[in-house]
């Protein structure tokens, strides 16, 4: 089974905000998702842009995965964006307002184009945030359109406004887009990615919001705010009863290989592929969250 | 009287009616309010000041202090020179003793810190002799050792009675412990009070005593109540001092010295009071308590007091206005000197007892000292404070700093000014990366085991000069501006004055 | 570069960022005016990025003023390349250089 990259928290930081961009890998986020688009001011789009290009190039986020939210491409801004980022290198380029499939294969085509005139090896990946009730509506098929499509995102406020709503702390509003978006990305197999909390303040609504999400069986959620990070990464962090378990059937499934066993099986049950893969996954994420040591 | 041989008089002493002794004022029928002044000049007058010698102030007021400037301004229109000027530290509101030194009525200072437009004066060579810089226990060490010897000491309270009886916790201008003034009270030769309020006799208790007390001066105003706290007193929102906090409390909770009955001192800052709250909640979750905390106090140890999650707090120094009110109504709650706190000389300092410090660095380099006395540029603007006497003393003292502040490295190959040193440092930790001493390599396993990455020092270093480049050396010329005083008097290093 | 030059600006004066003007000059080259709050310790490298920015963009006959505080060698590098862009009026630059 390939194995799947965490992505429980993605951080969005404005590329017009200098001291941003220069702290966000602090924070460790699993992706840092730089934005050229609704956080910049029409008359910073270059400025933000140039940065965005030095900072990928930076060392300081050589060892974190990039996400970039360009310009959409029907504006003056969104191929002046992806020249500049896939150039920096950017691992995933996030699409804003994703609505058809078409919109992904075009930017697949110019994101494709850009690679072949740079001579870039490394396949950017793709990233539609789906802020649109068309979007929702096309997710399915939005979500199986590119093999470089890592996952789908909720794109929520725009989403609301599209509805005809407003988000609320309960989230009703989101039911319908939130399920269809989780259900779209399992069936391709790919990411799925909660919107943003805006209130920062609001630790308690944060929490009681991440819980549900990881509940529906989300990935992750974009954030704001560095302060989110560890709320969230603590949200997603395995229990030691969850961790002794993954241990068990690790410890199972080596002691099969060694012995040369076909079928693994943990106190007399069956142990397949799938739960393996599972307790690989709950040991990743324990030693993400810095609850698993190294022995000394 | 009766009659008696007077051989049995072998050590010659003295018959009823012969005079024994002089007080400084009349004895027996003085007046009851003999110790009140009509001014600060005539306090002055009344305590014998003479050209070269030493007086002395505290600093409980911080940046609020309203007294030194005044007392100062009135000594120099008096006529007075060559004085030495002992506060026990001085803050960015004390800039016009520049003058003072100037005009040479100033001619040697001693102090804990220097900052703002003096410490930069001083750092490009303002006084002849070198400012003497010591550590909060130290400074007691050379009142013991004689080094220092205050001729007259001018301790600003908010209330005092008529006879000496004064103490920090009420009144208009809180400061709260006077840990440091109770040294002056008790050393200096001739002690001057100045209180903003006078009330009825005994105002007790009493932190600085009638027995130690020459002169009281009633003054308008002894401080600015809104200045008298040492900056933020609301938990941080800043992500970087949150993350900084949070490395710190788990440093804490897997040390292995977080268990029932533990002590710790943190300071001010955005990251230290936030330590206090996480630990706070590792300390609920895990039902332990601490059996004191230590030092400057802030309103956040006063909230671990009040929840039943430490059962004292030895209070030298309140840092806000929290601190101060609680010193004067919570009876776990109790004022400290600093002779008590921190002096490596006393026979008892609190210090001594403490498990875990916090503290904060300018600088640290890759042989862990610390400098918290110059700034990137070299000048003097910091305080060596209880810095080195609790990093020496506790079991373990954890460095808190951003390895780079904007582009300036925290972390160096050589810091520019030690104060305290290496071998007394335990652990530093950054936002991007922790490093344990080498010698404790059982509490680098631990953290390690606990799931934190340890890295080595000179890391960090190279990562701070990542991102910042290479610093330019700052160019000084060969004379000596400040002495940094270790806490035992020795000479632990000097500060040039920049070229 | 033999475009015409107008003046211009980018960035800001806050913590970690810095402020830089580009105006026509009758000089050789580039001339730079530097302001820093860490001038003592990083001068001249700060100079030297300006310099090789402004290099890159192969751009003359400017004079080029920062106010500095404190910001990272790619900030700067990010902040002049975007002045003297604007400056020249161009809005498609040539990655490759930068």
């Amino acid at each position: 089974m390939k194995k799947q990259k965490l992505r429980r928290s993605m951080l969005f930081v404005p590329g017009s905000n200098t001291g941003m961009v220069c702290n966000a890998f602090i924070y460790k986020p699993d992706t840092v998702m730089f934005d050229l688009e609704d956080s910049v001011a029409l008359a910073e789009k270059d400025t933000a842009r140039l940065m965005v290009f030095h900072a990928l190039q930076h060392f300081t986020y050589k060892n974190i995965e990039t996400a970039v939210r360009v310009n959409p491409l029907d504006t003056p801004f969104g191929l002046l964006d992806l020249e500049a980022v896939i150039r920096g290198g950017a691992d995933i380029i996030r699409l804003p307002k994703t609505d058809t499939v078409d919109d992904v294969l075009e930017m697949e085509q110019e994101i494709a184009h850009i690679e072949n005139k740079i001579g870039r090896e490394k396949k950017t990946m793709m990233l539609a945030a789906i802020e649109s009730a068309l979007g929702v509506v096309n997710a399915v098929d939005i979500a199986r359109s590119s093999k470089r499509l890592m996952g789908i995102a909720l794109g929520a406020e725009d989403f609301v406004r599209d509805l005809h709503t407003q988000r609320t702390k309960e989230g009703h509003e989101l039911m319908a887009a939130r399920n269809q978006i989780l259900l779209a990305a399992r069936a391709a197999k790919i990411g799925a990615f909660d919107s943003i909390f805006s209130d920062i303040k609001d630790k308690e609504g944060f929490m009681h919001e991440v819980a549900y999400i990881k509940g529906l069986g989300f990935d992750g959620k974009s954030l704001i705010n560095p302060t989110q990070i560890p709320w969230l990464h603590k949200a997603f962090e395995p229990t030691p009863k969850d961790i002794n378990w993954a241990r068990e059937v690790i410890e199972a499934a080596k002691d099969a290989t060694i012995r040369g066993l076909g079928a693994v099986s943990l106190n007399g049950k069956m142990v397949d592929a799938p739960i393996v893969a599972r307790a690989e996954w709950i040991i990743e994420l324990a030693r993400a969250s810095g609850v698993l040591g190294e022995e000394a | 009287m009766k009659n008696f041989d007077k051989s049995i008089n072998t050590q010659a002493l003295t018959p009823i009616g012969a005079p024994v002794f002089t007080c400084k004022e009349k004895c027996k029928g003085q007046e009851r309010d003999a110790k009140l002044c009509e001014s600060i000049e005539e306090s002055i007058r009344r305590s014998g000041l003479r050209d070269g010698m030493t007086i002395s102030f505290h600093h409980a007021f911080r940046g609020g202090d309203l007294i030194l400037n005044r007392v100062m301004d009135i000594i120099a229109k008096m006529g007075f020179k060559d004085l030495t000027l002992a506060s026990s530290s001085l803050a960015s509101v004390h800039d016009p003793v520049i003058e003072h030194i100037k005009s040479g009525v100033v001619t040697q200072i001693y102090t804990s810190g220097l900052r703002s437009k003096l410490g930069e004066a001083i750092s490009k060579g303002l006084m002849e002799k070198p400012v003497q810089i010591h550590s909060h226990g130290g400074r007691v060490h050379l009142l013991q050792s004689g080094e220092l010897s205050i001729d007259v000491a001018f301790l600003g309270v908010p209330v005092c009675d008529r006879f000496g009886n004064a103490n920090g916790h009420s009144g208009r201008s809180k400061c709260g412990s006077l840990g440091y003034a109770m040294m002056d009270a008790q050393y200096a030769k001739y002690v001057v009070v100045l209180t903003e309020a006078l009330e009825e006799y005994p105002n007790v208790p009493a932190s600085l005593h009638q027995d130690q007390v020459d002169a009281v001066v009633l003054v308008d105003e002894v401080g600015d109540p809104a200045k008298i706290g040492a900056g933020e007193t609301r938990m941080t929102t800043n992500p970087k001092e949150l993350m900084l906090a949070r490395l710190t409390t788990k440093i804490i909770e897997h040390s292995g010295l977080f268990k029932e009955g533990f002590s710790v001192q943190t300071g001010t800052g955005g990251a230290s009071l936030a330590t206090t709250v996480f630990l706070s909640e590792k300390m609920e979750e895990q039902n332990i308590k601490a059996s004191f905390g230590l030092g400057g106090i802030t309103g956040t140890m006063v909230y671990m007091l009040k929840r039943g999650l430490v059962k004292k707090l030895l209070d030298v120094q309140s840092f806000d206005e929290f601190a101060a009110k609680s010193l004067g109504e919570n009876k776990d709650h109790i004022e400290i000197s600093a002779n008590e706190y921190a002096n490596p000389s006393s026979k008892g300092a609190a210090i001594k007892q403490l498990d875990i410090v916090v503290l904060s660095a300018l600088e640290v380099d890759v042989d862990f000292n610390v400098n918290v006395i110059t700034g990137s540029k070299g000048l003097l603007r910091g305080a060596s404070g209880g810095h080195s006497d609790t990093a020496a003393e506790a079991k373990l003292s954890i460095i808190v700093a951003p390895l780079t502040r904007g582009r300036i490295p925290t972390v160096t190959k050589r810091v520019n000014t030690i104060v305290t040193p290496g071998s007394t440092v335990d652990v530093v930790v950054t936002d991007q990366g922790i490093a344990v001493n080498p010698k404790h390599a059982e509490l680098k396993a631990r953290l390690k085991k606990a799931g934190l990455e340890i890295v080595e020092m000179q890391e960090l270093y190279e990562r701070a000069i990542a991102l910042c480049g290479e610093p330019q050396n700052i160019a000084y010329t060969d004379k000596v501006v400040a002495v940094i005083r270790y806490r035992d008097g020795s000479i632990i290093d000097v500060v040039r004055q920049l070229a | 570069m033999s475009k015409k030059v107008e003046p211009a600006h980018a960035g800001t004066l806050e913590s970690s960022d810095l402020f830089v003007r580009v105006v026509p000059c009758e000089c050789e080259g580039v001339e730079i005016e530097l302001e820093s709050s860490v001038y003592e310790i990083y001068a001249d490298a700060i100079k030297a990025t300006i310099l090789e920015s402004a290099n890159a963009l192969k751009a003359t006959g400017i004079k080029i003023m920062v106010q500095d505080k404190g910001a990272l060698d790619y900030v700067i590098k990010a902040r002049v390349e975007a002045a003297i862009l604007r400056a020249y009026g161009i809005n498609e630059p040539d990655w490759s250089v930068l």
